[in-house]
């Protein structure tokens, strides 16, 4: 499966339950949906990390690379792409 | 018609007529609508409760409010010995409970330790803990600060389920507390009277079952600010009107802006009020001196709050059968 697709299942079966019935479009903001709150981002992270073998720092959790669909892929290919370059 | 500009002076007060309007309805509501003839609660050392038992004294006289102090091995000795203080000024006299075998019972320090363990393994006797919020922006990250003995404090990301299994276990202490307020009152005949001000009852900063149950509430409709203004009118001691608020929750000293509100109190409270008022964060920016963006993450953040912590509000839901 590729990440998108992973990712997409990861949330729709851990955080739909907190957000409304609508659709979860690749862009829509996890946070304002209020289906990710910030001790959900942690098990989200804790994913991240356990499958694609990135390390998350403190740094790097921020909204701007965990609050959408789109934004978690293209964290996790830049990270990926960085981690390969690194080795 | 132009609105007033926003300035701290919104919340002022006149703190007799509220003393006389909070003493009437408290004592209404105890007497009238709860059929009690008195009040119980726990006194923490701390501003709000305070406040409440000094209305209690007002509403009910003093022969008809039971004052508790419900220590356990972790909390402050300062907690205690300003309960007294303050209870010597409000004329009652002070029941002494400790919890600390009752949560010895209930696993509560073990199953926090085994939690904090999963992140810190070398995490044990003698070490001491708290939860503190990062300064990740965007997300409210709640940091596990632990520090050994004669060591420097370490904090350290929790995964969730460490982080949901040291707040479960560490409710324990507010839900041992009203268990215990609540025996009183069933022994007294008495009303349990909840402590949250406007703050804390709007955030959803109280534990279900725990500091957020009771049968009244008399300053959860007013601000951090005024309940100061109030305490003072009333003849709070000194000692606690200069305390700074405390959850004294965990076995680290741990405030209230580092754990839930990342404010100092005068600031959350305009901040709140400014939100409910329909000021936008231009127009509150310059009363509490913050930049407009930090004034605009606030609000997100109060907003957000209200969302994670609607459940706490709801009463227990019934489910009909047909």
């Amino acid at each position: 499966m590729d990440p998108r697709a992973l990712i997409r299942a990861f949330i729709e079966d851990n955080f739909v339950l907190h957000g409304s019935a609508k659709a979860l479009e690749d862009d829509t903001s996890l946070l304002d949906t209020g289906r990710v709150d910030s001790t959900g981002v942690l098990t989200l992270v804790a994913y991240i990390e356990d499958t694609f073998g990135v390390a998350v720092s403190d740094e790097d959790l921020v909204p701007e690379n965990f609050d959408s669909i789109d934004r978690i892929v293209a964290y996790v290919e830049r990270s990926g792409a960085l981690a390969q370059e690194a080795s | 018609m132009t609105r007033p500009a926003l300035t701290p002076a919104v919340l002022d007060f006149d703190a007799a007529q509220v003393t006389e309007r909070l003493v009437t309805q408290l004592r209404h509501e105890v007497v009238e609508t709860l059929g009690k003839r008195g009040v119980s609660l726990g006194v923490s050392g701390g501003i709000d409760s305070a406040t409440v038992l000094m209305l209690a004294v007002r509403a009910m006289g003093p022969e008809n409010v039971v004052a508790l102090a419900m220590p356990e091995r972790e909390s402050s000795d300062e907690s205690l010995s300003l309960a007294r203080e303050l209870c010597k000024v409000a004329g009652t006299e002070l029941v002494v409970e400790d919890i600390t075998t009752t949560l010895e019972a209930a696993g509560c320090y073990r199953r926090r330790d085994e939690a904090i363990r999963e992140l810190v393994p070398e995490f044990g006797a003698g070490w001491r803990c708290k939860l503190a919020l990062g300064n990740t922006a965007g997300y409210q990250i709640t940091y596990v600060v632990v520090q050994a003995p004669g060591g420097e404090p370490r904090k350290v990301r929790p995964t969730a389920r460490a982080y949901n299994t040291i707040v479960a276990a560490s409710n324990f202490k507010q839900r041992t507390r009203k268990m215990m307020e609540y025996f009183h009152a069933d022994r007294m005949g008495f009303a349990v009277a909840g402590t949250p001000n406007l703050l804390e009852y709007d955030q959803g900063f109280f534990v279900k079952g725990g500091d957020g149950l009771a049968d009244v509430k008399p300053i959860c409709k007013l601000y951090k600010t005024q309940v100061y203004r109030l305490a003072a009118h009333l003849g709070v001691p000194q000692s606690i009107l200069s305390r700074p608020p405390t959850t004294d929750t965990f076995s680290m000293p741990q405030s209230q802006e580092e754990f839930y509100f990342t404010l100092p109190y005068p600031q959350m409270d305009l901040c709140l009020y400014a939100l409910d008022h329909g000021y936008t964060a231009e127009e509150t920016a310059p009363a509490v001196e913050l930049p407009v963006e930090r004034v605009q993450r606030t609000f997100d953040f109060i907003q957000r709050k209200r969302v994670a912590t609607k459940h706490l509000h709801l009463p227990p839901i019934p489910i009909e059968p047909g």
